[in-house]
């Protein structure tokens, strides 16, 4: 190994006159700037691996086959790990729920809104307080949530509190008559 | 240091935040006199002081890489082999952090050799530091056995019959060999019970290190850092502050030791891996040729180079404990070897022998390849036999009387 020069000045107090602090000032903030640049560009992959994998992202949409859902009934099916309600509504039901176009105050949206063909909705069936998942039921002919009471009516409109907003609607479209892809 | 309660005035104004927490708790102060500007090292320490700190930032980044990839990964002999596809194919950024993590894990054992052979050199290990190289042998122990452990979980053909011949190794502790084995499988043979406790292990054992780094630095700061010319400082001329001497200097070689890490983490991941590897473990089926991972190459070559199964074993891990009496063997009161005529060309033979031994663990275990590994286990405990009648004998060139 090379020795280091003897000359070293190690009373660097000294000599701290001659140092051009300008210069001093440019590299410093240089290194710190790449330095940090650096660590955020590590860090991201980091924060990012935590996000859904691309096998979580594969499963994101669901087909449904409508004809196995009586008219009437709704059934639940699981899409991105949370329970989507379709509800195959008869007439009387669709009835119903534009009736409350009127009276669903709480968060107030008109039923055609929120169905694409007036027999199936299609809702979240994840309760829009706390993320429970309401039971069939309910005064308002919809849902009503079993943790703290929150009710839906048959468009999927919140009724009654704690809860604030409506049931929320999944991205779906019908891939024909007889199904729907969700997500 | 022990402060009578009120003995001193405190900082009550939290604007005056640094004497507000340093009256509280001087953390800060710690650190600067730790690796700060209030740590005084020697004035001469050439690059190959470079290799403490990038150890630590190498251990560091093991962790770190390790604890992103437990997120992902299974230890169910189901699982492990898909779990680590998944993590290649699925997790974002995934074969990133796990090349990072296996082509780190080399590095970090590059890192430590050297490290281990620049104390060899300049004789860091000498009184007053024994205490210091024996923890450092310690930590190399303890890294072996998480790098081992590391190994197993991808649970291919070489993790499956690397833990298999490994945990096999201590079969033959006299009466009781077998049960610990058996206690060591939770079964009789590796299998699930293994894979779980060993990923376990492998997640525990790093922050062990990290807790024994930190007796290694507090050792280190008692008596301060050997140099190269191996004598005590004795002005305070002959020191420069930690900060911002060493720190620049190492954030340096921390940029250079970077350029042929992200070299292999992108371009030659698998490079210091075996191909067997990415086959599924089968209980089956040994493959052909079994190489443990590249940095216990020389230790499995003194172990195959003695045909008697105890004395092999026994050897391998003597050729380890025997660094741990290293200070009592060398007694020469010179340290570096700078100024040892003898004992200089003597190490540099010493670590071509070690290279040697590591190229014989790498062939098969016959003809020609028995015996040069059988010279070289030969020469490898003959070296230190050597260092006592060195001791002895040896006259030293003139040594300096400060750096």
């Amino acid at each position: 190994m090379s020795q280091k020069p003897e000359s070293h000045d190690v009373n660097d107090e000294v000599a701290l006159g001659d140092v051009d602090a300008e210069r001093r000032a440019l590299l410093v903030n240089a290194t710190a700037a790449f330095g940090i640049a650096g660590a955020a560009c590590v860090a991201l992959p980091f924060v990012s691996s935590m996000n859904p994998s691309r096998s979580v992202k594969a499963m994101a949409t669901i087909d449904v086959n409508l004809t196995e859902i009586p008219e009437g009934e709704a059934k639940t099916f699981l899409w991105q790990g949370k329970p989507v309600f379709v509800w195959h509504r008869n007439a009387a039901q669709i009835e119903e729920a534009r009736k409350g176009d009127a009276t669903a105050t709480l968060d107030p949206a008109k039923d055609a809104d929120r169905v694409q063909k007036a027999e199936w909705l299609v809702v979240m069936g994840v309760c829009t307080h706390l993320g429970c998942v309401p039971m069939r039921g309910g005064e308002f002919g919809g849902w009503r949530c079993p943790c703290h009471g929150s009710q839906f009516d048959d468009s999927g409109r919140v009724r009654q509190g704690p809860a604030g907003t409506n049931l929320e609607i999944p991205p779906y479209r019908f891939l024909d008559d007889n199904t729907i892809r969700v997500g | 240091m022990a402060h009578t309660p009120g003995s001193k005035q405190v900082e009550n104004d939290i604007r005056n935040t640094y004497q507000w927490l340093e009256d509280r708790l001087p953390i800060l102060s710690f650190i600067n006199n730790s690796v700060g500007s209030n740590f005084m090292a020697p004035r001469n320490l050439n690059y190959m002081w470079n290799f403490g700190s990038l150890a630590g930032i190498a251990l560091v980044l093991q962790i770190l890489t390790g604890i992103f990839l437990a997120m992902h990964y299974k230890p169910d002999v189901a699982m492990a082999f898909d779990s680590i596809q998944h993590i290649m194919r699925d997790v974002n950024w995934g074969w990133l952090i796990r090349n990072m993590h296996m082509v780190g894990a080399s590095f970090f054992f590059i890192v430590v050799y050297i490290h281990m052979a620049r104390g060899l050199y300049y004789g860091s290990y000498k009184s007053p530091r024994e205490v210091l190289w024996g923890i450092g042998v310690i930590i190399f122990l303890l890294m072996m056995a998480t790098g081992f452990l590391g190994y197993v979980l991808p649970w291919g053909q070489m993790s499956y019959w690397g833990a298999t011949v490994i945990t096999n190794l201590l079969s033959v502790i006299p009466f009781i060999g077998q049960d610990i084995v058996v206690w060591l499988w939770g079964g009789y043979s590796v299998g699930d019970p293994t894979l779980n406790r060993f990923f376990v292990l492998h997640f525990v054992l790093p922050f062990v290190i990290v807790g024994i780094v930190i007796l290694h630095i507090w050792a280190l700061h008692e008596h301060g850092s050997n140099n190269p010319k191996g004598v005590d400082l004795k002005t305070k001329g002959d020191y420069i502050p930690f900060h911002p001497y060493y720190t620049i200097k190492d954030v340096f070689g921390l940029g250079v030791y970077l350029i042929p890490f992200t070299f292999m983490v992108f371009y030659a991941p698998e490079y210091l891996g075996h191909t067997d590897n990415n086959i599924p473990a089968d209980p089956l089926v040994t493959p052909a040729h079994i190489v443990p991972e590249w940095y216990f190459l020389p230790f499995y070559a003194i172990l195959r180079a003695i045909p008697i199964k105890e004395l092999g074993v026994l050897a391998m891990f003597g050729a380890i404990a025997i660094l741990l009496v290293l200070p009592w063997l060398d007694k020469h009161p010179v340290r570096s070897a700078r100024f040892r005529p003898l004992y200089r060309p003597l190490y540099v033979l010493f670590l071509m022998n070690f290279v040697l031994l590591g190229w014989c663990g790498m062939m098969p275990p016959e003809g020609i390849y028995v015996l040069i590994a059988q010279a070289a286990t030969a020469f490898y405990f003959g070296f230190f036999a050597l260092l006592p009648i060195l001791s002895k004998f040896e006259k030293a060139k003139p040594v300096p009387t400060s750096i």
